[in-house]
């Protein structure tokens, strides 16, 4: 397991999201009301860019009609033919079991903690990290 | 199950990468009426549409009868950086598709013109307006891009004077019309448009979608967007049907037909039963010569998109096989959702001269065109 | 030539009455006498013209009796012809397509009583599917429970295009009153003709009108799985009969590809279309709309993806094939067992009940 610093905290505001590139992968990191994702920004289907998707919610129906809605902003629809990813595991809706993209743990960790990484961090600030 | 996983090897360059492709479907959108359209279409009719609407046969003034799965029908990301709607930006396109996806010849169908509406002489005066902003905005400042001949079809007269003013134009690569229509289109009211196209040579493209006024199931009209989706292949059945039974590639054997983003695996199971139908009926159907399969591996092509997806690639790969390699035309349906990323669409396995065909060479034939 | 097992089970075969006089009998005196005094014509439907080829094989035609109405000849060509142990008759007689809701559930009520008469009690080996005016939902489903109790009755029957797409809520009576009574519904080419059978308008020629059916079963199963009646209804069995069965594969393909990217639209179909059809819809097997290389018959088989789907039928008295020809060629011998035999017996539970 690989520990990367991508951002101080204050530059990673909820509502945002922004892409990185890690041992040459493209990761799509997500800030959702402070919770941290990170997914593979490279929708298993098709390629598509996961980290253009939408944010939305869970959809569900016990019995037709019977529509509810939850876990607002940790569903990501891919922009291209909207398959729909769940933030935390990367797994597809329609078939978690062989549908799924790879997530990453994303995780906010205090500078004074990440003096032995090899980027420059100050021990004040809090620092968004992704394991890989 | 098991799954075939059309992942590549690593390492692995797909054909398509070098190979320059064909893209027999793209939807490009103005910036803006005023600054684009207008230029086009008589003041007349730039109030019309102000003061009242389009007005296809369907129940909203704007937007579909469907709401779509996101907005415009299109990928979240084909949105340009400098504003407007997916595919109204050439730079934008050429930078997101046309240069990665190394496209060589694409065909621009516009999808908002005048086809379908109610107001015939409203629909005529758009239709040529399309025509035109295609010509003057996309295929003179992109030598890839092709333009299509829109036509307001529910009016042969003024389809037929439209396809011969536009056919002199290098730039047009093809008749477009949609596929709902208000009658089952190989009905004799729709004749004069497919002799105008075939004195032009110029092929019948028939796009899915439209305004008929028929609704999409025979049970009425279904209540979701994924029916209206699944049905256009039900549509293009219809329409490949009545073309074939009503005897208009007998009447013109030179006419060729690209049916347009239905999907083609359904192909397969229509013509082995319009044979036994055509055999059985071969009295009602004194116009139809030949046997349909036949006329459809003489006279008929299918643009790819949106490729059906079996959970076995294989399978899919197998029905092409019966449909013949020779009839299919790729196309990605850029800027839309429901979009084909080339390089991911035939498993890796595919022989080159079959990618060959499918990707490039079956478009530059059935539109007699080089790659510029 | 492939040789069916004993105790086949034919799905579909189509008796008629042979003309509307034979019904009176059967009709409440309201309608008796409306039948009589108003001019009432034969209510045959446009989809099936007697003297139209596909109506009737040659050599089950009977001079200029209507295909089909006559009892003796069904048990003889079809019955005994085939040597099958039961034989299921879906009477597609037009007359449940009267607009009048209460007229058309006159009719099907008279409709059955006919067949239980007429044809049932003839011969052990006749079941039935119950008719029901399709466009009155409350009225069909009283008519299921009043029908259902004679159990030689198997399933209902509905023509695949009526009024509104069959999966729309308005019809869940009729699903809801089908299962509690333990029958599959069947849908079967044809049309009420509320709506123009394709979706680009009024056909020239019967020949498009029976090409469109299956592109009509094609919406048919779109709608049944999108409004979720599958989920709505656990224990109802769906059949299509006559439905043609090649499109199936590459229609599930496309639906799938599109339920993977609306699955939000319609959250209660909760697993791939494809599985839900595999367990939940049969279908009769002619036509088959086979290709006629037995290589490619057995790719497609591959496609379909199931032994389980597949029901037995003739569709007597239609011209679908010729002498005994009823299945495709190249089918392996216990797929033949199970389209002919375990399919049926699993989807109809009262030919599980032996004599009734």
């Amino acid at each position: 397991m690989t520990r990367h610093v991508v951002a101080p905290v204050s530059e990673f505001p909820p509502g945002t999201r922004r892409c990185v590139v890690l041992e040459g992968r493209r990761i799509a990191l997500f800030n959702v009301g402070g919770r941290y994702f990170g997914l593979l920004d490279r929708c298993p289907h098709q390629g598509g860019p996961l980290s253009e998707g939408v944010l939305t919610g869970l959809v569900e129906a016990g019995a037709p009609g019977d529509y509810s809605f939850s876990r607002p902003g940790e569903i990501l629809r891919c922009p291209w033919h909207g398959w729909e990813f769940d933030l935390a595991t990367g797994k597809s809706r329609f078939d978690p079991r062989r549908h799924r993209t790879r997530a990453f743990r994303v995780s906010a960790e205090p500078g004074e903690e990440l003096r032995a990484e090899t980027v420059p961090v100050r021990v004040e600030e809090d620092y968004v990290v992704v394991e890989t | 199950m098991t799954v075939e996983v059309l992942d590549r090897p690593s390492g692995e360059t797909p054909a398509e990468a070098t190979l320059r492709i064909a893209d027999c479907d793209i939807h490009p959108s103005p910036k803006s009426l005023e600054r684009e359209i207008h230029p086009f279409l008589e003041r007349r009719w730039q109030r019309h549409l102000e003061r009242y609407g389009a007005r296809p046969r369907q129940p909203f003034l704007n937007g579909p009868a469907y709401p779509k799965g996101q907005p415009d029908a299109a990928r979240r990301d084909a949105y340009p950086p400098a504003g407007g709607r997916p595919g109204s930006d050439l730079a934008f396109m050429r930078a997101q598709h046309l240069d990665p996806n190394n496209v060589g010849f694409g065909v621009l169908n516009p999808l908002k013109s005048g086809q379908g509406l109610q107001n015939l002489d409203f629909a005529d005066a758009y239709c040529r307006a399309i025509n035109d902003w295609q010509i003057a905005f996309w295929t003179r400042e992109e030598p890839r891009l092709k333009a299509s001949i829109v036509i307001p079809y529910e009016d042969a007269a003024a389809s037929v004077r439209e396809i011969e003013r536009c056919a002199g134009e290098e730039d047009y690569v093809q008749v477009f019309m949609l596929n709902r229509t208000a009658e089952p289109m190989g009905q004799r009211r729709y004749w004069p448009i497919y002799d105008a196209a075939a004195a032009a040579g110029l092929p019948l493209a028939v796009h899915a979608f439209g305004f008929g006024g028929a609704p999409i199931t025979g049970s009425g009209w279904p209540s979701y967007y994924i029916e209206d989706m699944t049905g256009h292949a039900q549509s293009s059945q219809a329409v490949l049907t009545s073309m074939i039974f009503e005897g208009v590639f007998d009447r013109l054997p030179g006419l060729r037909m690209v049916l347009i983003e239905s999907g083609f695996a359904w192909l397969p199971a229509l013509c082995w039963r319009l044979d036994r139908v055509w055999m059985r009926m071969r009295d009602e159907l004194h116009r139809c010569k030949r046997r349909p399969s036949e006329i459809v591996r003489e006279q008929v092509f299918l643009t790819t998109q949106p490729m059906e997806e079996p959970n076995r690639p294989r399978q899919l790969v197998e029905c092409i096989d019966w449909i013949g390699w020779d009839r299919l035309l790729f196309a990605t349906d850029y800027p839309h959702w429901d979009f084909d990323q080339p390089d991911r669409v035939l498993p890796s396995w595919v022989d080159a001269e079959k990618r060959r065909a499918f990707f490039t060479d079956n478009a530059l034939r059935v539109y007699g065109r080089q790659m510029p | 030539m492939t040789v069916l097992p004993p105790g086949a089970i034919d799905c579909d075969l189509h008796p008629a009455p042979p003309s509307v006089s034979a019904l009176m009998p059967y009709l409440e005196p309201h309608w008796a006498d409306a039948a009589a005094h108003r001019g009432l014509h034969e209510l045959e439907t446009i989809a099936w013209p007697p003297n139209a080829p596909l109506s009737c094989r040659p050599d089950w035609r009977d001079g200029d009796a209507r295909p089909g109405s006559d009892p003796a000849r069904l048990i003889s060509d079809a019955v005994d012809g085939f040597g099958t142990r039961y034989a299921i008759l879906n009477c597609l007689y037009g007359a449940p397509m009267l607009y009048s809701e209460d007229m058309a559930a006159g009719f099907a009520r008279a409709l059955n009583d006919w067949l239980k008469a007429e044809w049932l009690d003839r011969d052990p080996r006749l079941r039935a599917s119950i008719t029901v005016p399709p466009h009155a939902p409350g009225l069909a489903a009283e008519e299921i429970e009043r029908a259902a109790e004679d159990r030689r009755f198997v399933q209902v029957l509905l023509p695949v295009m009526g009024e509104t797409p069959p999966g729309r809520r308005i019809n869940w009576p009729v699903y809801a009153a089908a299962e509690r009574a333990g029958l599959p519904v069947a849908f079967h080419a044809g049309s009420a003709y509320r709506h123009p059978p394709t979706p680009v308008g009024w056909p020239s020629y019967l020949a498009e009108d029976y090409a469109a059916q299956a592109t009509a079963f094609q919406a048919a199963l779109t709608s049944l799985i999108a409004e979720g009646v599958f989920q709505k209804f656990p224990d109802l069995t769906v059949v299509f009969a006559e439905s043609g069965v090649a499109w199936l594969p590459a229609h599930l393909w496309r639906l799938a590809k599109y339920w993977r990217g609306l699955r939000m639209e319609v959250p209660w179909v909760d697993r791939s279309p494809e599985e839900i059809v595999r367990e939940r819809v049969r279908f009769t097997i002619q036509p088959f709309d086979a290709p006629e290389e037995p290589d490619a018959v057995a790719r497609l088989l591959e496609h379909l993806g199931s032994d389980d789907m597949l029901l037995f039928a003739t569709d007597y008295p239609h011209w679908q094939f010729d002498g005994m020809g009823a299945l495709p060629e190249g089918l392996p011998a216990d797929l033949v067992r199970r389209i002919a035999v375990d399919n049926p017996l699993s989807t109809y539970p009262r030919l599980r009940e032996g004599k009734p």
